[in-house]
């Protein structure tokens, strides 16, 4: 047998088994169970920077300052995702499109709660003309929380504030 | 503002059973041990080896018997398990049929014994054994709870299994390590099965009385200390660890039994004062063992000073363990990075023991860092399957089981490999699948079998639907 065919099916065989060891990982990796985020249909998206510039362009000047000292990365004001810190659903992210989003534990809510203490159409999430974003109760069992009040009118939401649903925790953030 | 156009849904991934996945890989682990037999026949005679068909069709036709059990009788279980104990398997068998090729121990053997046997075809056979107890365990152990009515006839059974090899008549001393026993004409290494039961008999016992063993406890230090009679267990396996070392001149069997129950204690109780516990308890009894015992003493002189024991050697004994030692030393050094290619190298200078306890070393030599990388990820993702088997289990027991089998399995690849590279004392050990041994084979997968049932049994996806939210009424919170 030549040198070179050796070399050759010494370094094939090293690279089959790293090969073999990559493939095993994938599988793993693909293996990790939990739940699963479809995002459907995303026909506006390019509407939207330029809506945001615009939006920007209106805010009052004092708070534009406070935001770039807040930190320059982050031009936006407006929050970008609802996140579920608490509950059954912990860690899912939802992106704020403009749309309004519904919770409780019906089948047709954005966010479907898998929650003893929550009522069918427990709440809602919407934003107002401003882009400021709204919570609103829709007459549920337990009530609404934002921080530590129960709400009893639609009330604008502070970036980061936990809202509290039944067992379920969810926050608004950038 | 926009028309709302962006849906999220979520909802819960179904556990697929993976079955298909399992076969692609699987044969892909059949697929590599036939181009290293290529390899190596191509490197030794310079030409496709004979048994290369006969080789591949064999290694092929057990995993299939294993797929289709796995397939019909374990149809949840884990996908990585059963591809990576084939591979480990094939491999072993032609790193061992490559050491039967080497002139030079068929001359040793003819010189020694005057007769010469290869080893890979019983290697084979134990393998067809070992398969053959996989199927067993899956077939007969249908809930892996039914061990748990065991519990102390296993304790009783591994006790005897320990023993054994002290018994006159029956037990052998192989240089100097007492861990085999001869019955007919063929021996046994029972610590390689008294790992299963003590593993049974350990999760059996921990799961009743780990509520006892964890909260009854002061603070001091910032550690948790058990009440005086609490410590009874761990001071009755440290003892009979320190008997084995004593009597069988084992350090490897001792530490693996010791460690196991160790890091079983410590996933019961959620206890790091366990594991400190457990670790002075070891040290001080190698300490006291290692500096009397001669056969332990000369282990661990080659170990501190391999090439310099060689002059100061007092016996023979001592002699051959210090040679062995810089005989594997000088081979993994003298793989480098890339290796010198399987059938290249010469790892058989290790003559006695280069196949079963030095196996490893043959890797080092022909593999180079790079395969040893390799063999050390794959031990180290099965031991990883079994602990996400035991985080995927629903009962308790399941759950130790799980654990002590991979953390016992993971402690031997430690305590092989570690010894093998002159990290830790020797000790006379076999690298699971790898190395020559028909009660390592068989043992390690009867291990891979009940892993596996367990695994089956976590991931099976629940059996009642939820009903539907909407259907229920909710629950008011009262004050």
């Amino acid at each position: 047998m030549s040198e070179l065919t050796l070399t050759v099916m010494r370094l094939g065989f090293l690279a089959v088994l790293w090969l073999f060891v990559i493939v095993a990982v994938q599988v793993i990796r693909s293996d990790l169970f939990g739940t699963r985020v479809t995002q459907r249909g995303s026909r506006r998206q390019e509407a939207r920077p330029a809506q945001q510039q615009a939006r920007q362009a209106a805010a009052p000047p004092q708070q534009r300052g406070q935001q770039s000292a807040g930190g320059g990365r982050q031009r936006r004001g407006a929050p970008t995702k609802l996140v579920v810190s608490e509950g059954t659903l912990t860690g899912t992210t939802v992106a704020l499109q403009g749309q309004t989003i519904t919770l409780g534990r019906a089948h047709d809510s954005t966010i479907v709660l898998d929650d003893d203490y929550a009522s069918s159409r427990h709440a809602r999430i919407y934003p107002d003309r401003d882009g400021q974003w709204i919570v609103e109760d829709l007459g549920s069992t337990n009530g609404t929380y934002l921080d530590r009040t129960r709400l009893t009118t639609a009330t604008p939401i502070p970036l980061g504030a936990p809202i509290r649903i039944g067992k379920t925790v969810i926050e608004l953030r950038k | 503002m926009s028309v709302v156009t962006n849906t999220t849904t979520i909802g819960a991934i179904e556990a697929p059973s993976r079955r298909n996945t399992e076969l692609a890989l699987l044969a892909f682990a059949v697929i590599i041990p036939v181009f290293a037999y290529l390899n190596v026949g191509l490197a030794m005679d310079g030409k496709v080896p004979a048994g290369m068909l006969g080789y591949g069709l064999g290694l092929g036709l057990l995993a299939a018997v294993a797929h289709l059990v796995v397939r019909k009788w374990a149809p949840y279980a884990d996908p990585l398990l059963l591809p990576l104990a084939t591979l480990l398997n094939g491999m072993g068998l032609v790193l061992i049929w490559r050491l039967d090729q080497s002139p030079r121990l068929i001359a040793t053997s003819m010189n020694r014994f005057g007769t010469f046997s290869p080893d890979a075809p019983s290697q084979m056979m134990y393998s067809a054994i070992g398969i053959a107890m996989f199927v067993g365990v899956l077939l007969l152990l249908k809930d892996h709870r039914v061990l748990q009515r065991y519990t102390y006839i296993s304790m009783v059974v591994s006790l005897i299994l320990l023993l054994l090899p002290l018994v006159p008549g029956l037990g052998a001393d192989v240089f100097g390590a007492k861990i085999w026993i001869r019955i007919g004409g063929f021996s046994i290494q029972p610590g390689e099965f008294a790992k299963l039961v003590l593993a049974v008999f350990f999760s059996g016992y921990l799961m009743v009385k780990r509520d006892a063993l964890a909260l009854a406890s002061r603070r001091f230090m910032g550690l948790y200390l058990p009440r005086g009679r609490d410590l009874g267990p761990i001071l009755t396996i440290w003892a009979v660890s320190l008997l084995i070392l004593v009597f069988e001149n084992d350090l490897g069997t001792s530490m693996l039994f010791f460690g196991m129950f160790v890091i079983m204690l410590y996933v019961a109780t959620e206890r790091t004062s366990w594991i400190v516990m457990g670790l002075l308890m070891a040290v001080a009894g190698a300490a006291v063992v290692g500096s009397t015992a001669s056969h332990v003493k000369s282990r661990v002189a080659a170990w501190l000073d391999p090439f310099g024991c060689l002059e100061t050697a007092t016996d023979q004994n001592m002699l051959n363990a210090c040679d062995q030692m810089t005989q594997v030393l000088m081979s993994f050094g003298s793989g480098g990075i890339l290796g010198t290619g399987l059938g290249q190298g010469n790892s058989d200078l290790i003559q006695f023991a280069a196949n079963s306890d030095f196996i490893f070393a043959t890797v080092g030599e022909e593999l180079g860092l790079a395969g040893v990388m390799v063999f050390l990820l794959l031990y180290g993702l099965i031991v990883e399957r079994g602990i996400r088997t035991s985080l995927a289990a629903r009962d308790p027991f399941g759950k130790l089981l799980a654990m002590g089998l991979s953390g016992a399995f993971a402690l031997q690849i430690f305590v092989v490999a570690g010894g093998v590279m002159g990290l830790i004392p020797l000790t006379g050990m076999t690298m699971p699948f790898l190395a020559y041994g028909g009660s390592s084979v068989i043992a390690n997968w009867a291990l891979i079998g009940i892993l596996i049932r367990i695994s089956d049994t976590a991931r099976r996806p629940a059996p009642a639907p939820a009903p539907s939210p909407d259907a229920e009424m909710t629950q008011v919170v009262r004050p």
